[in-house]
């Protein structure tokens, strides 16, 4: 049953090792073959993919870290500072992020970007990306498990609501902090439609943009065998990420079921 | 863009936190929501209400002034013969796409969950495919079903001595689409169908093989209505994939061809904001577009904590 996972993954990379000749026998070779250097070399300087990655690369991280730090303030204003005047508005607030897709208000958010000049700029493609209810929500709940004997202990030391939470919330964060990451990342790496019409020069394209290009590159007919050495180089990234943030993830992962 | 696409949506819940922990400080609070909440109000919150806003305007034909035109980009949209094919061909897509999703992940969690034997690679494994980009997925799948040479066209020719080229055959490009679409799902719907198929008490499905219960038996009586929050909440989060997620599925496959068989709504304002520049008429798609999100996210937010098997 895996192999409905597995195949189509394993068949593009099988792709990725053929010449072009090898790409277009009918009946199809499931083998991998010997073309892999010049493929990936090939796909790398079509579209400069090494410029591409590295704006991938720098969104992602970008975003991801200002999301969790955003969202890890926010939390913590809504869980350790008792009743504040405007508290439900800010959550709601926060919370409504999740009913505004960029497709329900893409048309003014692209003037908006053209009204401060930012076509073509880091900063479209990073700081509206900024806030996030998922974060937030998930920091809250992690707080409000914190004993409050923690704070009540912090504050009779006589340590300030900053010092405690960089020293105590942050590093009983880690988890969530990990599999954050993960996901923000992901999720930044994957965006497709608000690169696209936001940006048109080569030099701030992204890595999915990137596909694209190699698609529509070879003129009529694709070579596969191009298209998808670019498109594994797409897909290595937010395994790398994974990879590292492990073990944290998979506890992360089961932190979704309610208790 | 910011929360709404961030897949593993939380399940949340408003109770605790009725004890005391308090810091004492009036502007501090302020000072930790602000950027969040400007953020969420600058790029989110206006330029939606002024989709709303320009939803009731035309732009005149120099492009210079705004037009107020009450209804009129609304009943435009439900007489274009264009705006309805495609809202149709969005419901069958989603519908297919989850039910296609839901119904293989189950299947392949239930078979998983037997043999734990290594769960935590293959949890590795359904994570990453999970991270696979939704353009990524497309250009997979175009590869699969490549007319010429693709394995799945190769396959159905031997058997069926049919030969499948959607870049012609509108139906068919639709089903690829959909096949395309419910496989990115894949690994996230077993993640979460996993966690939950774990919580189900062995003593139940033991009990039950005692009273002489078949498997199959087992699985519609017990497994699956103690897995109902799971699914439901993978139902809501497959049909806002669905929805709002696969532009980049649709334009790297078909780029809503052939003719317009594949023009899902999300695709459709694209072009029509986009390409053809029809401000007030792309607004009003919007302005549809949130009615979709609005009862998606009411949904959840309404059964999110019941559980729902008992209701």
């Amino acid at each position: 049953m895996l192999v409905v996972i597995i195949f189509p993954v394993y068949y593009a990379f099988t792709m990725s090792t053929f010449n072009s000749k090898e790409a277009y026998s009918f009946p199809p070779r499931f083998l991998p073959s010997t073309h892999i250097w010049e493929n990936y070399k090939t796909a790398w300087t079509t579209v400069n993919m090494g410029r591409l990655i590295f704006n991938s690369s720098f969104i992602s991280v970008t975003v991801a870290l200002a999301k969790i730090g955003l969202s890890i303030m926010a939390a913590f204003a809504f869980t350790y500072f008792g009743e504040f005047k405007g508290k439900f508005f800010f959550f709601t607030t926060i919370l409504i992020t999740h009913m505004l897709p960029l497709p329900i208000r893409i048309v003014p958010t692209y003037d908006l970007m053209r009204s401060f000049g930012w076509i073509n700029t880091y900063y479209a493609l990073t700081i509206p990306f900024f806030a996030s209810a998922t974060g937030t929500l998930l920091f809250r709940q992690l707080f409000l498990t914190v004993p409050p004997s923690l704070s009540d202990a912090a504050r009779i030391d006589g340590a300030g609501p900053m010092r405690f939470l960089v020293n105590v919330l942050i590093p009983l964060s880690k988890t969530n902090i990990g599999a954050l990451f993960l996901i923000e990342f992901t999720y930044m790496w994957n965006v497709y439609l608000w690169p696209m019409i936001i940006t048109n020069s080569n030099n701030m394209r992204v890595v999915q943009i990137g596909i694209k290009m190699l698609l529509a590159s070879e003129a009529q007919a694709a070579d596969w065998n191009i298209i998808m050495a670019g498109t594994i180089l797409a897909m290595l990234p937010p395994l790398l990420v994974l990879l590292i943030f492990q073990k944290t993830i998979m506890e992360g992962f089961s932190l979704k079921e309610e208790k | 863009m910011p929360g709404e696409e961030e897949f593993p949506r939380f399940q949340f819940s408003f109770r605790g936190g009725k004890m005391q922990r308090r810091f004492p400080n009036k502007v501090l609070p302020y000072l930790l929501v602000s950027p969040s909440i400007v953020v969420v109000i600058i790029f989110l919150v206006i330029p939606t209400i002024q989709s709303l806003y320009m939803s009731f305007f035309r732009v005149s034909p120099f492009g210079d002034r705004l037009i107020f035109v009450k209804l009129y980009n609304f009943t435009k949209l439900f007489k274009s013969t264009d705006y309805v094919h495609s809202l149709l061909i969005t419901l069958v897509f989603a519908a297919a796409v989850v039910a296609l999703g839901i119904t293989i992940g189950l299947l392949i969690s239930v078979v998983l969950n037997q043999r734990l034997k290594g769960l935590n690679y293959y949890r590795t494994l359904f994570i990453w495919t999970y991270a696979i980009s939704p353009a990524v997925a497309g250009t997979i799948w175009a590869l699969m079903f490549d007319p010429s040479s693709g394995p799945i066209v190769y396959i159905i020719k031997t058997l069926f001595n049919v030969k499948l080229n959607w870049m012609m055959n509108g139906n068919l490009a639709l089903v690829i689409v959909i096949i395309a679409a419910s496989w990115k799902m894949l690994g996230y719907n077993i993640i979460f169908f996993l966690a939950g198929l774990q919580t189900i008490p062995e003593e139940l499905l033991e009990a039950a093989s005692i009273d002489g219960a078949s498997s199959v038996r087992k699985f519609f009586k017990i497994t699956l209505p103690l897995l109902s929050p799971t699914t439901f909440f993978l139902l809501i989060m497959n049909m806002l994939y669905a929805f709002f997620q696969v532009f980049g599925l649709i334009d790297i496959m078909t780029k809503g061809g052939p003719g317009n068989a594949t023009e899902v709504l999300v695709y459709k304002l694209y072009r029509d904001g986009f390409i053809n520049l029809d401000t007030g008429f792309a607004s009003a798609q919007s302005v549809v577009l949130f009615v979709f999100v609005a009862i998606l996210t009411a949904l959840q937010f309404k059964y999110a904590e019941r559980r729902v098997f008992y209701g």
